[in-house]
């Protein structure tokens, strides 16, 4: 008792009581509790994060290839090999109502997932395993894993590499003469590409404009009461048909040399043997890449996880989306973002400098202010609907009728499009603009203005001399926090204008060489579309981890910058009051 | 030279006036435009709503004689462009003619059997415009009418075209006259019945057989059965799958046949339809094949279908009520090609519109004097034309786009076909024409309240007592580390939280069911022991955490004990609930288990909702004046006691509008809901079942919706019910904001 009288004295913290119900009465439990809600809340996101991080990043990583017996009770021993995906505990009673032999006491099992690959072999990609039913481990040195461009991996061992069908290595040469074919192939797949996207699409952009000129020429001819049909006795359809045929001589040429390219590509093949003993040829047009994870070096690993993440952040995708990069994803979002900025800034600063310093503040004011702080909090699906509404279906089919009418009834604005999503991410981050600008007005000092208008400077002069390049980081920070929503939104653009699967970007090389009417891919439909309706969601798994992570890094980063041109603001003026 | 000067300056001067007008106009003007652009939406958003709750119009066109043939009219029809009318007269005569003029294009006589007349008629299959014809004789003649569409010259050319796709020759049934006939048919069967002059109601099966050299179709007549109706009926409706026949008798009575089974038909019912001393005057089949409309003498409307009881088996059942039009009895009633709208004429000449499934009553029309004998509407309910006695053909133009929507069938329970009861359902669109869509946006409402409900529930706690720690307690420094964090959180792409709570977090949850509840229930306790236990600890250990940093002190403990909950939740599992937790729910307490849940949304959403709810309420404690604090810590109060006799009071407001926009935010939230639920209208109320939202359906239909029908305007009229929904919430937690703001200027 002395002792807690003195503690009671001196400690001015805290104190410790030794009964439970004193320490219960002075409210330091709720202290604590409180404490705990920010722990947990903390604990939250940066778990979160970091699962995004390990996982998303992860799966370039080039894992080893186990190689065992795999036995379970009553079925045939079969040989397993693949990479192993993941490992969980599991419940006999799961696994029993999963219809699985269990005959063992234990309570629960280890459960590995295997990327087995083989898809066009063996039917499915993954294979469920039980520790327990397995050998040991091996993981043979030569076990081949190859990246193909149809079916998912392949996983074996090299045999044979032949040209044209006749054999030219074997054994221990295959694996050389492998790197050197796989290497020209690819060469030559890339130059198919070229050829196929860009210089046949050019060409039949080209004609695409001319069937439109025609048709407009029609069009002018209904017009003017004749018969559409007479288009052919002009002079400008004739101009139009000498076109047409230099780019039919052109487009067979391409193909021509498309034909030859495609025969060159077919010439190689190779042989591989998988963990059932199968042999199968298979052709290296079909190869992006082969490696033998078990022989790699750390270097070695290093060097292919970071020509993975290129490819990851550089290329197309593949196979419906679950392999390869995701450039055009990137592509979209980033010009989505950069149009609706260009919407966004101009409007949602005007706005504001008439709010703050035009307009009388009164009822009126406030009202709007209230109105324009409550759009900040209306759904985004909201903006998605008036978008199609408004902007797709009334602007766009209007657009369409008075400048496009001779390519109707396909519709060119009045369709989702690249255009129609930026402006409505601008109408959906106007609100952020406006406040963070108001804001940004608000902090300047009235002294400043008034020495302004003191010298005799009129007031648009103060405003744009002295009172806009003093706000211009509280602008920023609104752009950036607008481009922030902007990226992470996916709700409105999956009514006005996002497609899985664009087949090209909103630039390109054909005149006018900006095409906003155009579909695009966004990194965040592109994590709903590949994790949700993917047909093959556990192969694409790991690449949306990856998206995840980059779309997460991007908007971190994006608000950070935020927070600090804020908090650097805020020292700014706060040194200027005084 | 100094004048020059001064001129000059002078003219600067004015230029720089100048440009300062203008500047305020231009600004002006651009302000005030993009604060109307925003309210457009809101607008724009009202304007596409507004007609599905405009009632019907009607344009009375040019009347007309009756084209072709005076003789008496046995049925009209209208094609499909509303350009051509047809008429059946009883003569066997068959016009097709002009709408507008009158003009008859075409004119076929059917061969008739000597001496015959027409007498009754049927539709077979009125998409495809075919129609039984039967005579005085008891001979009945399958024919169909057909609309060719062509463009010669650009310009739309109909042709009309009258075929007989069982052959020309007639069937004979009886030897007496026809009165009332009715016939369907499927792929190897005829099925026609028909009621004889002398009362008798026969059913005559007919099997089809087509030949194999080429489609010709032979008919093979079966038995004829008398089923020996025990009413004296003048009316008869066959459903088209050939499942129930209706006789229908002057005194109300209905005959309810179930003819599944040709060999064993059963007599299901004699029900009646009228009540006492009333004379049921019209029976009309609705589209889709299930619903009666029923009319009186005294003008009563009412909707029957069979609904399947208790003992399965099948009762003629009152639906619903009509609005009446008048007193006069019904004479004409005519379904509407492809959705629930039918159309009635009364003796007092009037006519009209109405829609079963919402139980409008959108028109009536005064003709003045004409009493009405047929009504014909257009497949797409946009013309309709009204025979009169006396052989005028009144065509009209109708606008009724909409007719679905009533605030009852939005917001009420609805019985529909099928169905045993009342319910709130939404089925927007399925691959069948006979669909009755089921437009209440309870089922979604319910599902968007769930939702939030649930997550509020996981975020309220944390987000508020998380503001009171960070705001109250928590060391300036560690404050600097917080903040930024929960931005981060707020700025985190929804996108990404759905998908984890659908693939990662749905799965984990599913089988660590034990886990995740004694973290929810068992962490207060532990938090509370941890802390005690430390206020026992020594002072040196004690000192060497500073004040305010007891948050940081906790993430291990909390680390700790979730990992303990997850690694010892299978042993739990398998020594409590035999080794699957979903499993026993479902056998033992008859709780279904989804993995996509309401549990899995309210934590994803939650977790999206903290970081809102967190900054506002930690704004409105933060910013509660230091000076009253600082007095009743003066006064000797403990900094729990002023934190909730003195701060939290004074900040309560803030609170309550960061709780409002929280809610807001849960309200309207999109990805997550659409990724981690199974998006399945159920009203269900477990936190283990999936529910469907107004966002999440607006985001899965709305692509699919065709621009402007009813589906496309209800899905706006979803994103409008949003809008206002968090508006008002904004406003309100606005409003509070601005008074709180007041009140701590005067503090």
């Amino acid at each position: 008792m002395t002792e807690l009288v003195k503690e009671n004295n001196t400690g001015l913290r805290n104190k410790p009581d030794s009964t439970f119900s004193s320490w219960w009465k002075s409210g330091a439990p709720w202290v604590w509790l409180n404490a705990g809600a920010v722990s947990i809340s903390i604990l939250l996101v940066v778990g979160l994060l970091m699962l995004i991080a390990v996982r998303g990043l992860g799966h370039f990583w080039p894992a080893v290839v186990m190689e065992s017996v795999y036995q379970p009770p009553g079925v045939p021993r079969q040989i397993v090999l693949g990479q192993i995906t993941s490992k969980e505990e599991v419940s006999a009673a799961r696994l029993r109502s999963a219809g699985l032999p269990i005959e063992g006491d234990a309570e629960t099992y280890t459960r590995d997932l295997i990327k087995v690959g083989n898809r066009d072999l063996s039917g499915a990609d993954f294979v469920y395993i039980l520790e327990d039913w397995l050998g040991a481990p091996g993981f043979p040195s030569d076990a081949l894993v190859v990246e193909r461009r149809e079916w998912g991996n392949l996983y074996g061992f090299l045999r044979e590499v032949r040209h044209a069908g006749t054999v030219v290595a074997q054994g221990d040469a295959a694996w050389p003469a492998y790197q050197k074919a796989l290497e020209r192939s690819n060469r030559l797949f890339a130059e198919i590409r070229d050829i196929e996207k860009d210089e046949i699409g050019a060409v039949n952009y080209q004609m695409e404009k001319l069937r439109l000129e025609t048709r407009r020429l029609q069009l002018d001819l209904e017009a003017e009461g004749k018969d559409p049909e007479s288009v052919t006795g002009t002079s400008a359809y004739a101009e139009i048909q000498g076109k047409r045929s230099v780019l039919d001589t052109e487009y067979l040429t391409l193909q021509t040399r498309l034909n030859d390219l495609y025969q060159q590509i077919n010439r190689d093949s190779y042989v591989v043997e998988t963990s059932s003993g199968l042999l199968t040829e298979q052709s290296f047009a079909k190869a992006v890449r082969g490696y033998r994870p078990n022989e790699m070096s750390l270097l070695d690993k290093i060097i292919f996880y970071l020509s993975k993440l290129w490819e990851f952040v550089s290329d197309e995708p593949r196979e419906a989306n679950t392999e390869g990069g995701i450039f055009p994803a990137i592509f979209g979002t980033v010009m989505m973002v950069i149009l609706m900025s260009i919407f966004v800034t101009p409007f949602g600063v005007v706005a504001a400098l008439y709010l703050r310093e035009y307009a009388r503040q009164g009822w009126v004011t406030r009202t709007i202010r209230i109105a324009v702080n409550n759009l900040a909090g209306v759904p985004s699906i909201v903006y998605g609907v008036f978008g199609l509404g408004f902007f797709v279906y009334f602007l766009g089919g209007n657009i369409d009728q008075l400048f496009f009418p001779d390519a109707l009834p396909a519709p060119t604005f009045g369709t989702p499009g690249m255009l129609w999503a930026s402006l409505t991410l601008a109408l959906l981050t106007l609100p952020v603009v406006i406040v963070a600008t108001e804001e940004g007005l608000a902090r300047i000092p009235r002294s400043l203005r008034e020495a302004s208008l003191a010298l005799g400077a009129t007031k648009a002069e103060t405003l744009w001399r002295v009172v806009l390049p003093m706000s211009s980081p509280a602008m920023m920070t609104g752009l950036i926090l607008a481009i922030a929503r902007a990226a992470g939104e996916v709700a409105p653009l999956m009514l006005v204008g996002v497609v899985k699967l664009a087949p090209s970007l909103a630039i390109d090389g054909n005149s006018p060489f900006l095409h906003l009417d155009r579909k695009f891919m966004h990194l965040g439909f592109h994590i709903y579309d590949v994790g949700f309706q993917s047909p093959n969601v556990e192969a694409a798994r790991p690449l949306v981890y990856a998206t995840a992570f980059l779309l997460v890094l991007v908007i971190v980063a994006l608000n950070l910058a935020a927070v600090r041109i804020r908090n650097h603001l805020r020292e700014k003026y706060r040194a200027l009051e005084h | 030279m100094a004048n020059v000067a001064t001129q000059g300056s002078e003219l600067r001067l004015r230029w720089r006036y100048l440009k300062d007008r203008l500047a305020r106009h231009a600004v002006a003007i651009g302000g005030l435009g993009v604060i109307a652009a925003i309210l457009l939406i809101f607008f724009y958003l009202f304007y596409i709503v507004i007609p599905l709750f405009l009632s019907a119009e009607i344009e009375a066109q040019q009347p007309l004689a009756r084209p072709g043939t005076a003789e008496s009219t046995l049925y009209d029809a209208i094609e499909e462009q509303g350009e051509i009318a047809l008429r059946i007269a009883t003569d066997g005569q068959i016009i097709f003619y002009d709408l507008s003029s009158g003009k008859v294009r075409e004119q076929r006589q059917i061969k008739l059997p000597p001496d015959a007349r027409l007498t009754a008629i049927a539709p077979v299959d009125e998409d495809k415009g075919l129609m039984a014809i039967g005579t005085d004789q008891g001979d009945v003649l399958v024919v169909r009418h057909s609309y060719k569409t062509s463009y010669p010259d650009d310009i739309r050319l109909i042709t009309p075209q009258l075929t007989f796709p069982l052959g020309e020759e007639w069937i004979h049934v009886t030897d007496d006259g026809i009165d009332a006939l009715a016939v369907r048919q499927n792929e190897d069967r005829v099925l026609i019945a028909v009621i004889t002059s002398s009362g008798g109601l026969l059913i005559y099966p007919l099997n089809k057989t087509s030949s194999l050299f080429d489609d010709e179709i032979t008919l093979e007549a079966g038995e004829i059965q008398d089923l020996n109706v025990p009413l004296s009926t003048f009316s008869l409706i066959m459903t088209p799958g050939m499942q129930w026949l209706y006789a229908a008798s002057r005194d109300g009575r209905v005959a309810f046949y179930d003819i599944r089974r040709l060999e064993n038909i059963v007599l299901n019912d004699v029900v009646k339809l009228t009540g006492p001393g009333k004379q049921l005057t019209a029976l009309t089949l609705l589209s889709g094949g299930i619903s009666l409309i029923s009319g009186d003498s005294s003008g009563n409307i009412e909707q029957w279908f069979p609904v399947r009881d208790e003992s399965n088996r099948y009762q003629l059942s009152k639906v619903r009520d009509f609005e009446k039009m008048g007193d006069a009895p019904i004479s004409v009633i005519e379904a509407e090609k492809g959705r629930r709208g039918f159309l009635v004429a009364d003796t007092d000449n009037h006519i009209g519109i109405y829609y079963a499934t919402s139980g409008r009553h959108l028109l009536t029309h005064d003709l003045g004097a004409a009493v009405i004998k047929t009504l014909a509407i257009a497949p797409r309910a946009n013309w309709l034309i009204a025979e009169s006695e006396y052989g005028n053909i009144l065509p009209f133009r109708i606008h009724n786009e909409h007719p679905e929507i009533s605030w009852n069938a939005l917001w009420g329970k609805v019985w529909y076909e099928s169905y045993a009861e009342e319910d709130y359902v939404w089925q927007s669109s399925s691959a069948s024409n006979d669909f009755e869509p089921k437009f209440s946006l309870v089922p979604l409402s319910f599902g968007t309240l769930k939702a939030a409900f649930y997550a509020m529930l996981f975020a309220m706690p944390l987000a508020i007592m998380g503001a009171i720690y960070t705001a109250y307690f928590m060391a300036p420094r560690m404050r600097g580390l917080v903040k930024p964090t929960v931005e981060v959180m707020e700025a985190l792409p929804t996108v990404i939280l759905g998908f984890l709570a659908g693939l990662w977090l749905a799965p984990i949850v599913e089988s660590h069911l034990p886990g995740l509840f004694s973290i929810l229930l068992l962490l207060p306790v532990v938090l509370i022991t941890f802390a005690f236990l430390w206020s026992l600890a020594p002072a040196a250990l004690r000192d060497s955490v500073p004040e305010g940093w007891q948050a940081a002190l906790l993430m291990p403990v909390i680390l700790l004990f979730g990992w303990l909950c997850i690694s010892l939740s299978g042993p739990l599992e398998l020594w409590l609930f035999d080794g699957s937790m979903p499993l026993w729910m479902d056998t033992e307490l008859g709780i279904s288990y989804d993995q996509r849940n309401a549990l899995v949304v309210g934590l994803a959403m939650g977790f999206a909702v903290i970081p809102t709810i967190f900054s506002i309420a930690e704004d409105a404690i933060f910013s509660v004046p230091k000076h009253l604090s600082n007095g009743s810590l003066a006064l000797g109060a403990t900094p729990w006691q002023t934190l909730v006799r003195v701060v939290l009071p004074t900040a309560s407001p803030g609170i309550f509008s960061s709780v409002m926009i929280g809610m807001g935010r849960a309200v309207g939230e999109t990805m997550i809901v659409l990724m981690a639920t199974g998006n399945t209208p159920v009203m269900d109320g477990s936190p283990f079942q999936g529910m469907r939202t107004l966002s999440a359906n607006i985001a899965v239909e709305m692509p699919e919706a065709e621009v402007d029908s009813t589906h496309f305007r209800i899905l706006f009229l979803a994103g409008l019910v949003l809008f206002m929904f968090t508006f008002i919430f904004n406003t309100l937690a606005e409003l509070v904001r601005q008074r709180l703001r007041e009140k701590y200027s005067s503090l």
